[in-house]
């Protein structure tokens, strides 16, 4: 195995990239100059299998391009939007992402945000912290519990987050591409009605053309000056620039965001909103699921390099 | 329209209540809520006499007293109320409250029951989130700029699976019990002093605290401050809870031995903590504020607009159903 080359597009995971090193000959892209990486690649390209990506750095067509043997891209991520599948389709190459094991942590993460964000927990700290407490009391946040709950997206992440909103009691609704028979949640079919109806309204599908910008100016009008905005999905879900003169004029509460257009790009004016909790795409980011992330790549390219069915298949 | 005087004299004609200590929902809320045409408040706080000779002169007529958390009521205060039939609270505990007392006078009590548990135990749950998901301190990263120019942020870690210690299994302890085992799949284990009915209650028992916190990844402390829970969070407990413990509390600071508890924070013999209360509020032990493995929140668990909103429909409900004859609205019945 250690003849195989794998490249790894960023540095991910110190557990996963050090596993890499001692099972594969690991090519690691960001220690490249970026004049040299053409160069860097045609040098290689013989010897480069497998890709492994993530959320953040994916693979275009120009990358596939250039690596004629390349024959899997896997994932550490269970969204696939930066990666060209059309094109490693076209030319038979095997896509794996890490899904399920991440499902607890991003909705866990979900739910956090909504209580950061309606229970103020961070502007109050900042405030016990700043000395601010002996002068008087912070003021009233707003309740959680039985507050109806918009989900955009039930798939594994948005059905996790129903399970634990349902915990506190919160009435469930939903979006989705198709309607879920077998889920006790009200659906509507489309997001603007979702958001009419829901004052906590979660993004939590996966990124395509259709649902790119599918948070715009209307659905957050239709959230309204009470409600608020959770994204752990991905940040192009949301027209981020809709989004923060929202926020900035108070037509909306709140958001709490995980996911950026531009990551680690943040609009600048968000940053000084106390109704705001801003997280650095760290959905999936614990000890345990990364590790279990990790091995799940593994997984996939031993899987591969064995002729062995894949546990994880994107295509 | 009635004229100033005729207003003013109605409003003479007005049964009185009495309140001791300012109610701080007053002051966060607005005492324009807890208002009414049926009665007036009388405020022994705002005469210059001291308490006993205030009620000496006033408290010969009055039958109700609205009572906060922080008001004792011995049998000292009542025996200058000899006409007291009902104390209202504005607390859901009644401890600072001589019940025995009250039961012997025949004073009826109706307590904040059970408004506040849903929120108390929400931001219960979200300080054990942010903890071990670092979100408080995350979210400082990011709005310092960090992200762009230092990278990603340490690793958290996972909630689900995690075994939960409730010390306290009352109104609150169920609520957190049920958020964190049936939504968020973790273990729930508790401490009370008595074992709940198994049919009912579902988690493992634990007559020990110290056992409790050795088989616990995070202790969250839901119970009444008295004699057998002052300090019942002390060093052997804390040991035993041990180096990935967490610590989440929401109960009343003096459940904590405080001190030991900072030790432990920053000594790294306990992972971190998420605390709502303090045993010298509003002061806030300053190693504390250097920390990011603690999130820290200003006694605020019950401050929603909505706790507020149904804590002044209750005292006035419970006030104008006792003048007015009727029953009460959340009447304590002793058990």
């Amino acid at each position: 195995m250690e003849s195989i080359g794998v490249l790894l597009m960023c540095p991910m995971y110190s557990y996963l990239e050090q596993e890499l090193q001692s099972r594969f000959n690991l090519f690691k892209l960001w220690q490249q100059p970026p004049s040299k990486i053409t160069e860097f690649l045609k040098s290689n390209q013989r010897t480069i299998k497998a890709v492994v990506s993530n959320a953040r750095v994916g693979v275009d067509a120009q990358l596939i391009d250039s690596l004629p043997n390349l024959e899997i891209v896997a994932s550490f991520s269970v969204g696939f939007d930066k990666i060209d599948l059309k094109r490693c389709e076209e030319k038979g190459i095997r896509v794996t992402n890490t899904p399920d094991v991440l499902t607890d942590d991003v909705a866990d993460l979900g739910i956090a945000l909504i209580l950061a964000v309606l229970r103020k927990i961070c502007p109050c700290d900042g405030f016990v912290r700043s000395g601010k407490w002996k002068d008087g009391d912070f003021g009233l946040s707003t309740k959680f519990s039985s507050k109806p709950v918009g989900i955009v997206g039930l798939g594994r992440i948005g059905s996790a987050i129903a399970k634990r909103a349902q915990a506190f009691g919160c009435s469930i609704s939903y979006h989705s591409r198709t309607q879920k028979p077998l889920k006790p949640y009200k659906y509507y079919d489309n997001i603007v009605d979702l958001a009419k109806n829901c004052s906590i309204l979660v993004v939590a599908c996966s990124l395509t053309d259709e649902t790119r910008h599918i948070v715009n100016r209307e659905v957050i009008d239709a959230l309204g000056p009470r409600g608020i905005l959770i994204n752990v999905g991905r940040g192009a879900h949301v027209d981020e620039p809709e989004l923060v003169s929202a926020l900035l004029e108070g037509r909306l509460a709140g958001a709490g965001l995980d996911v950026y257009e531009d990551e680690p790009e943040v609009p600048e004016p968000l940053l000084r909103l106390d109704n705001v909790v801003l997280l650095p795409h760290v959905g999936s980011d614990t000890v345990e699921t990364c590790n279990a992330m990790a091995d799940l790549v593994l997984a996939n390219l031993e899987a591969h390099f064995n002729s062995r069915p894949l546990p994880t298949p994107v295509i | 329209m009635a004229s100033p005087a005729a207003a003013a004299a109605a409003e003479e004609n007005l049964p009185q209540v009495l309140i001791l200590l300012n109610p701080p929902a007053f002051t966060i809320f607005g005492e324009e809520y807890f208002t009414s045409s049926k009665f007036r408040f009388l405020k022994s706080y705002e005469s210059s006499l001291p308490l006993d000779e205030f009620l000496s002169a006033n408290g010969r007529p009055m039958r109700a007293l609205l009572a906060t958390a922080a008001t004792i009521v011995g049998a000292g205060v009542l025996e200058l109320l000899p006409d007291l039939r009902l104390i209202v609270t504005t607390s859901a505990g009644l401890d600072q409250l001589d019940l025995a007392e009250c039961r012997r006078r025949g004073i009826r009590i109706a307590s904040a029951g059970d408004i506040y548990s849903a929120d108390v135990a929400d931001c219960a749950v979200g300080l054990l989130i942010d903890v071990l998901r670092k979100i408080s301190a995350s979210n400082r990263y990011v709005k310092n700029g960090f992200w762009a120019s230092k990278g990603d942020y340490p690793l958290g870690s996972k909630l689900r699976g995690k075994r939960i210690g409730i010390v306290g299994l009352g109104r609150i302890g169920l609520q957190v019990a049920k958020r964190l085992q049936q939504g968020f799949g973790c273990t729930v284990s508790y401490n009370s002093r008595k074992k709940k009915n198994p049919d009912q209650v579902p988690y493992p028992f634990y007559q020990d605290v110290q056992e409790l916190a050795a088989n616990s990844d995070a202790l969250i402390l839901c119970c009444g401050l008295t004699e057998q829970t002052r300090h019942v969070v002390d060093k052997e407990v804390l040991a035993a809870l041990g180096k990935a413990g967490v610590i989440v509390n929401v109960a009343r600071g003096a459940v904590v031995d405080e001190k030991e508890m900072v030790r432990c924070l920053v000594e790294g013999e306990i992972a971190g903590a998420g605390l709502d209360v303090f045993e010298d509020e509003p002061v806030v032990p300053k190693e504390l504020l250097e920390l990011d493995n603690v999130v820290l929140s200003p006694h605020s668990a019950v401050l929603t607009r909505e706790s507020m909103m149904e804590l002044a429909r209750l005292v006035v409900g419970n006030l104008e159903a006792f003048f007015s004859n009727e029953p009460l609205l959340s009447e304590y019945e002793d058990d």
